[in-house]
């Protein structure tokens, strides 16, 4: 504990460097998945196309991926710029599927009611389609958060800094308190953006949330 | 795209195929290590997930194991243990094996819990015992989900294995590590295409045995245009669909089917 206290600024500033490295790839992921997503659930060929892309990426071992960007993008191998591209490329590769499921949850008879009353596609999309498939949206969101939050941690492994650099010069030094302050620092980020999450799920879908504690009474009733 | 070319002429040297450093005894301790952690969570995972699928009982476990361990980073883990046990093949086998756990968990759970009500109350009907109505109903029947956690669980420790190489142990991952330091990238780069050629090979056989395992009864009940059930069975990817989910308890974690989505790619 005094190890924690003493060095509270380093603790500090690497927890801000994991956030600064974790919000991109979660924000970036959602913003390109969703229209992928709405392609694949639209257009039948893209389907196969984008998910089976979107499997395959998923597949690529982080650690291989890390080491495989800068070849590609011809950025250095230090660049923080490697981390966010690559966990980018996984929150789309799992949300692509996420949301072309979300997409294809949206009734039929909504989306036609929606048209006979004179909605246009865009105004369709905005206000029917797309905040009827928020609470699997929402629930996709979630996973990648967490995933994101942890998987940042490997990117210390070639240098980018992140609270996985507790976990490495902790074994270093063969001091576990260290590797200790890591992991509780990620979950603790992983905690509090999964409240954000939800937070900002019952603020822009609270009928999700109505829904939901209806159906439980139900249940509980019918029980 | 120059390092590209070097990483395939490195490939393509014999000299890397040969010697305990050589690409296959390198790939035959990625699989062994790969192989052990699976088969011991899958004892357990699978037993446990047939048992909580069939009783009902004690299903907050999966719940909870599989979202928790979402946030757990699993370098973080692997280092603990290593400092715990010494480092060598011990911390690791453990960490993957925890790792590997709550997708078999998951899976096979979600196997035993997609078979139709209608179905294991009519085996129970025909004088069926319980552990019959597991062996000869629930298993076959959930058996393209039970496989699919044991997809997602291999290709998570597949991947993991890679940056358990960091403690001195074997597998693909040394190359990334002993030549990471040195700069000489042609090595690591070579090392990072052989665990993705892996992890996609090994994503490839399982999608094939997954497909096999759909019973054939259920197969063509997929190919039928009637919406009888079809939901339900045909189900085969444990990962697919997020709303297929029956069993959506309130809130805090999003449901069970979704659980499965854990991240291969440590």
């Amino acid at each position: 504990m005094t190890w924690v206290i003493a060095n509270f600024s380093q603790i500090w500033r690497l927890t801000l460097d994991h956030i600064a490295l974790s919000v991109p790839p979660i924000l970036l992921g959602f913003l390109l998945a969703v229209p992928l997503g709405w392609i694949a659930h639209r257009y039948k060929p893209s389907r196969a196309i984008l998910l089976t892309a979107g499997g395959l990426l998923y597949t690529v071992p982080g650690i291989a991926l890390f080491i495989s960007l800068p070849v590609i993008l011809g950025t250095r191998i230090l660049d923080p710029v490697n981390v966010i591209v690559a966990m980018t490329i996984y929150a789309v590769a799992l949300l692509v599927r996420t949301a072309a499921d979300a997409f294809d949850a949206v009734s039929g008879d909504v989306r036609q009611s929606s048209i006979a009353v004179g909605y246009g596609p865009i105004r369709r999309f905005f206000e029917v389609e797309l905040p009827l498939a928020g609470p699997v949206l929402l629930s996709g969101l979630r996973v990648v958060s967490a995933s994101t939050v942890s998987l940042v941690s490997i990117g210390s492994l070639i240098g980018v800094s992140s609270l996985g650099y507790f976990f490495l010069n902790g074994l270093n030094r063969r001091f576990p308190t260290e590797i200790f302050t890591g992991i509780v620092g990620v979950i603790v980020i992983a905690v509090v953006f999964d409240l954000i999450l939800v937070l900002i799920g019952r603020l822009l879908l609270p009928w999700a949330h109505v829904a939901r504690q209806r159906e439980g009474r139900g249940r509980r009733a019918t029980a | 795209m120059n390092s590209f070319l070097g990483a395939l002429a490195w490939l393509a040297d014999p000299a890397n195929w040969a010697g305990d450093n050589g690409i296959p005894i390198r790939l035959l301790e990625h699989l062994a290590i790969t192989g052990i952690a699976v088969l011991i969570a899958a004892v357990i995972g699978i037993s446990l997930g047939l048992f909580i699928g069939h009783t009902g009982r004690l299903s907050f476990l999966v719940v909870s194991t599989t979202g928790a361990l979402r946030a757990l980073p699993t370098l973080g883990l692997l280092v603990l243990f290593a400092l715990w046990l010494g480092v060598g093949l011990a911390p690791v086998i453990i960490v993957l094996v925890i790792l590997a756990i709550p997708p078999l968990l998951a899976g096979a759970y979600a196997g035993v819990e997609s078979v139709d009500r209608g179905t294991i109350d009519a085996a129970r009907a025909v004088g069926m015992t319980e552990w019959q109505i597991l062996t000869r109903v629930e298993i076959p029947l959930g058996l393209p989900i039970i496989v699919g956690g044991l997809r997602s669980a291999v290709l998570q420790v597949v991947a993991t294995a890679t940056i358990a190489a960091y403690l001195p142990i074997g597998g693909l991952g040394r190359y990334i590590f002993d030549n990471l330091s040195l700069r000489r990238f042609e090595p690591v780069f070579a090392g990072a295409i052989l665990v993705t050629v892996l992890a996609l090979v090994l994503e490839g056989v399982f999608a094939g045995i997954q497909r096999l395992t759909v019973p054939k009864g259920v197969r063509i009940l997929r190919g039928s245009p009637a919406p009888y059930g079809a939901g339900r069975a045909a189900r085969i990817e444990p990962d697919a669909s997020p709303t297929g989910s029956s069993s959506d308890e309130s809130d805090p974690v999003p449901p069970p089917a979704h659980h499965m989505q854990q991240h291969p790619t440590q």
